[in-house]
């Protein structure tokens, strides 16, 4: 196994997996915190929309899903905020308008789609050196913007009403979030798959929350869990040759209930009568 | 005194339905005032003219001190997640977010500055828990820190003790009292029982504004400010309010 990282492809897929654990461990603290979970899963899934129109239409399959990804994270923002549609509806519609246009065009693109599959489920060893940089780009901006705004951002995120009173109205940073969340998922589609994609903004920021209740301290917490078990779960499909997506997800499973049983195990001993 | 705000000739509402009209008012420094009034009179929409939050439709507002520690606010009932991940101190340095705005970074003189807050008003131990595990009155006092520590020139409270116990409601007032040295403090209150020997003067809403240049006010005056409380016409304020008002005591 260890030959493996004398190939370009593996340390490709090593490196980028660093980035998309640290941009998915920051971007999941905040989807968490706001309970925007839901509404990224509708981001997710609309962006499938545009990888059937880039197959489609012969373009990088990257840029279709970009263009919805953003384009339904800013649509469900913009129109869950003039409350006509109820939030999870509008979420509800993009999920499946998205999915539905991408099944359409992948069954009229002549041929076989050949990413397809690793789109849906993940497959980090095929990225490209292309792909590498981008997603080194897009973590070094993700963590700028965390560490300049962290405070005003889950400030606002905790206390909306009050932040107004301090002339903060929040919105442009709002914004600047959402589009954050949708190219960090976007970002994410290579390593983890429209599928799994929830888990890598979910679980390490849950196995986070068993230790620490700050903003500030589940940031880092999340992005350095994010990584070891993105890692990891990249090195165990190596070794054991099993889908990397899907390897990733129950590392961090496993990483979930060994916190799980680290926090809770001393609590019941404290608690049990001599 | 020194006038900080003046509201003139305010008309406010929603959706071009006037809630206030023909409203004058002026906060000047040292001021500790009530404002009282019926339900749907139009107490909060006045809170949140004087805030800011709500663009009047007609009049004026004049502010005589830089917006950014012009107001602290103590909310009546923050609608947050009890879950949201904050720890008690952050929560306080919020209240530094118009000041900071969003570019600025906090430093170690803020942190130090929330501590001391936090320790004066008995919650220097919660300072790293998470806000969501705090009782009601423990919440309260923490949230009035976040409301001072901008060293504000009016504190707003909008109905402050609504979820606490009578025991911290009278150290609570103790503690505004306290502040009133430093700030001016506009209260919203239901209960004019309690808060008349705090306050200094009382403000009457009910669409418009009737000023009381007292805290002494008796139902025949309520009645003339067209100012309906339930609990001074049904006869249920507590005994040492009448006394206040020169009525027969009964104990």
């Amino acid at each position: 196994m260890l030959e493996l990282f004398h190939y370009d492809f593996f340390q490709n897929a090593l490196l980028s997996t660093l980035f998309i654990g640290i941009s998915c461990g920051l971007v999941g603290t905040y989807i968490v915190a706001r309970r925007m979970v839901f509404i990224s899963g509708g981001i997710t899934h609309a962006s499938f929309g545009g990888l059937g129109l880039s197959f489609y239409l012969g373009l990088p399959p990257m840029l279709g899903a970009t263009c919805f990804a953003l384009l339904s994270a800013l649509g469900i923002q913009c129109l869950g905020a003039r409350r006509k549609i109820s939030e999870d509806s509008l979420i509800g519609i993009f999920w499946s308008a998205g999915m539905a246009i991408g099944i359409l065009f992948i069954y009229l693109t002549p041929g076989y789609a050949p990413d397809l599959m690793s789109y849906l489920f993940g497959n980090i060893l095929t990225v490209t050196p292309a792909q590498l940089i981008l997603s080194a780009v897009l973590c070094g901006l993700i963590l700028l913007f965390f560490a300049l705004f962290s405070r005003p951002l889950f400030y606002i995120a905790f206390d909306r009403e009050y932040s107004q009173t301090h002339h903060v109205r929040g919105g442009t940073l709002d914004t600047a979030a959402t589009i954050i969340i949708a190219l960090c998922i976007v970002l994410c589609l290579k390593l983890a798959g429209i599928i799994l994609i929830i888990s890598y903004l979910t679980i390490p920021q849950t196995i986070a929350a068993l230790f620490y209740h700050n903003f500030r301290q589940l940031l880092v917490a999340s992005a350095l869990i994010s990584t070891l078990g993105s890692v990891a779960g990249l090195l165990a499909a190596a070794a054991l040759e099993t889908p990397t997506g899907a390897t990733i997800v129950v590392c961090f499973l496993v990483l979930l209930a060994l916190a799980w049983c680290i926090r809770k195990l001393p609590a019941r001993r404290r608690t049990t009568p001599n | 005194m020194t006038p900080l705000l003046e509201l003139k000739d305010i008309a406010a509402g929603y959706d071009a339905q006037p809630v206030l009209q023909h409203v004058n008012l002026c906060i000047s420094e040292g001021d500790f005032l009530a404002i009282i009034g019926p339900n749907g009179g139009g107490k909060t929409t006045l809170l949140k003219v004087i805030l800011g939050l709500l663009k009047p439709s007609a009049g004026e507002i004049i502010r005589h001190v830089p917006l950014h520690n012009l107001f602290g606010y103590l909310p009546q009932n923050s609608a947050f997640d009890r879950r949201f991940p904050i720890s008690v101190e952050e929560v306080v340095l919020s209240g530094l977010l118009s000041e900071k705005g969003i570019l600025s970074s906090y430093t170690r003189a803020d942190r130090r500055k929330a501590r001391e807050l936090l320790e004066k008003y008995g919650m220097g131990k919660y300072a790293a828990r998470p806000i969501g595990e705090l009782s009601g009155g423990q919440m309260q006092r923490v949230f009035l820190c976040r409301a001072i520590i901008s060293s504000p020139r009016i504190l707003i409270l909008d109905e402050p003790t609504t979820y606490v116990d009578s025991h911290f409601e009278q150290e609570f007032y103790a503690v505004l009292r306290d502040l009133n040295r430093t700030m001016a403090i506009v209260m919203v209150s239901h209960n004019l029982g309690t808060i008349c020997a705090y306050v200094k003067t009382i403000a009457c809403v009910n669409r418009g504004l009737h000023y009381h240049n007292s805290n002494l006010i008796t139902p025949e005056q309520l009645q003339l400010y067209n100012c309906p409380i339930e609990l001074i016409t049904h006869g249920q304020v507590p005994h040492r309010v009448l006394g206040l008002h020169n009525h027969p005591q009964n104990t």
